[in-house]
């Protein structure tokens, strides 16, 4: 799997990525539009947009379902290694191509400890690429946390 | 000249051989025209990755089989409605795939809506083209209450039970309330007179009538739910195509139907929101479908719908459900507003398509020729913003995917009797 450099955000990536695929659309029609940008990164590890946390997603029985409300957990780490409990996270996302954002509004249901916290509510309804962002607030600052994935 | 002609010659016979062998190859080899991805996909269109009926922690009753049974009888009697004369099967025909062929549905006046089909609809968390009730229980409720379609009431329908069906009832729900003194014709409706009947009865009363007639939601759900798919030439065709089986008749597909499946699958891009072995994602969409072609009141499908399955009296989460807390997930995490939401309608199964013109939530569409002509063209929408983007499909491919969707029509499934009206009303 790519790695993402640190220096370019992945949000700007993804923006980019969007950009490209609303050109790639507006000429090619939706044979193309269907398909993903290939660099995407589908890590389940990622660093923030300002390099303050690194996340970890890790969806309930490890496989991402279609169509079915599922658990994951979110490991949340300062960018030095030091697990974060107390935080605000909201959670969004979307279809970038589809213009539409999650068919559910999952949340935090619950802060577990060790730097573990609960998402409730998630769910994919349609195949192709979605983005999930965790917005986290802690004392160590403001961030998002991007993850790419592939259904 | 002679070299050139046996070159000729050879080349000739070596395009032939590998004509040939292509042409064995296709014939021989069915399951290999498919990768390894196409093969997981089609796999999980067929109604063999269905899975088992979800249990509805909302229902107690749900598979309670007297329920069913009394649900089957009170789903085909006319008399839950206020004029004597509509059925649930008066629009949810059981010979038409629980539907009317009707752009709007009859009732005792005209709705504003086409009839859903009923089948596997026990696996969709979200019912009506809004999704504004989120069990078939609650679902049921909504028509046997409307000024157009039932157009009768809640002491009218415990009246009901109590003269016909107070044994088969009190069997599966106990004891039925005491109804002396009880207005024959009462109940939050529209009707100005009947609803202030209503109001005037004290809010016990009220609360025991309206149990009376969530358990009357509850029957039917119990045999709604036992209304299944079966297998149709589609789910056939893939069976023996991932077995490597050679093709019966009842499994083949003709060639313009296997093209049309995989422009289901590939440019047309129809998998992405019509999947799984329902070919429905269970969400909402706007596709910019066309304005009914007669006048109706504004209509935005989700935006309002989300907001009466939240509010809803029959909601999972409201007292006459028997879930607990943690077991209504998906109207706890449903998206509750959003520009997505404005004019956006339920994906409808797909199974039995064929049989189920005219098409769309108000019956805009009269032909499937109609509905992939739509689907390519990518129209904007009327308000709120489309989903689609155009296709570009030839003529030809449109007509490839239209026959496709005949291969997903079937027999539907269902206890002994279920699918016809009961022997004894």
């Amino acid at each position: 799997m790519r790695i993402t450099s640190p220096y370019r955000p992945a949000r700007r990536r993804a923006a980019t990525a969007v950009a490209l695929a609303a050109a790639v659309v507006q000429l090619a029609g939706c044979m193309l539009f269907a398909r993903a940008p290939e660099d995407l990164d589908y890590a389940r590890t990622r660093t923030s947009e300002q390099g303050l946390y690194r996340g970890t997603i890790r969806p309930e029985g490890d496989s991402i379902p279609q169509g079915r409300l599922h658990r994951w957990t979110l490991h949340l780490e300062t960018a030095a290694g030091e697990p974060v409990d107390a935080a605000t996270i909201a959670v969004d996302g979307g279809m970038p191509q589809h213009g539409h954002g999650l068919p559910t509004s999952p949340r935090v249901t619950r802060h577990a400890g060790g730097g573990d916290h609960v998402v409730d509510g998630m769910k994919f309804n349609m195949s192709g690429w979605w983005v999930v962002t965790f917005r986290v607030s802690s004392a160590a600052g403001a961030d998002s946390l991007v993850f790419n994935l592939k259904l | 000249m002679r070299p050139t002609r046996t070159a000729l010659a050879a080349a000739g016979l070596l395009a032939l051989v590998l004509a040939s062998a292509a042409a064995a190859y296709a014939m021989s080899s069915a399951g290999a025209r498919w990768t390894p991805a196409e093969r997981a996909l089609l796999r999980s269109l067929t109604l063999a990755s269905l899975g088992p009926l979800p249990a509805d922690p909302s229902n107690r009753w749900a598979d309670d089989s007297a329920a069913a049974r009394l649900g089957h009888r009170l789903f085909f009697d006319t008399r839950l409605s206020g004029t004597g004369t509509v059925s649930c099967a008066s629009c949810h025909m059981p010979e038409l795939d629980f539907q009317d062929g009707r752009a709007l549905a009859r009732g005792v006046g005209t709705t504003t809506r086409r009839t859903m089909p009923v089948a596997g609809t026990a696996y969709s968390p979200w019912q009506f083209w809004d999704g504004r009730a989120d069990s078939q229980w609650a679902q049921a409720l909504g028509p046997l209450e409307s000024a157009v379609e039932h157009g009768g009431d809640r002491t009218q329908y415990a009246h009901v039970i109590a003269a016909y069906y107070r044994e088969a009832y009190e069997r599966v729900f106990g004891a039925l309330p005491a109804l002396d003194g009880l207005p024959e014709r009462a109940g939050p409706v529209a009707d100005s007179g009947r609803a202030a009947a209503w109001r005037r009865l004290p809010p016990a009363r009220q609360e025991e009538i309206t149990r009376v007639y969530a358990n009357i939601g509850k029957a039917i759900a119990a045999y709604e739910r036992r209304v299944q798919y079966a297998p149709s030439r589609f789910d056939r065709y893939v069976e023996a195509e991932l077995a490597g089986r050679t093709h019966t008749p009842a499994s083949a597909l003709t060639r313009d139907e296997e093209a049309g499946l995989r422009l289901f699958i590939g440019k047309a891009r129809c998998v992405t929101c019509h999947n799984g072995a329902l070919l429905t994602d269970n969400s909402f969409h706007n596709t910019g479908v066309p304005l009914p072609r007669v006048a109706l009141p504004p209509d935005s499908g989700r935006t309002v719908g989300v907001r009466q399955a939240v509010a809803a009296e029959f909601a999972c989460t409201g007292r006459y459900s028997d879930a607990g807390a943690e077991d209504c997930q998906e109207l706890r995490f449903t998206v509750t507003e959003g520009p997505e939401l404005v004019r956006a309608y339920k994906t409808p199964s797909l199974r039995n398509v064929g049989g189920r013109a005219p098409y769309m939530h108000a019956g805009q569409l009269a032909s499937l020729a109609e509905v992939v002509a739509h689907y390519d063209r990518a129209p904007a929408a009327p308000f709120g913003h489309s989903e689609l983007v155009p296709l570009r499909l030839s003529a030809e491919e449109r007509r490839q995917i239209e026959a496709f969707l005949h291969t997903l029509s079937g027999p539907l499934v269902a206890p002994a009797g279920y699918l016809v009206p009961p022997a004894t009303p």
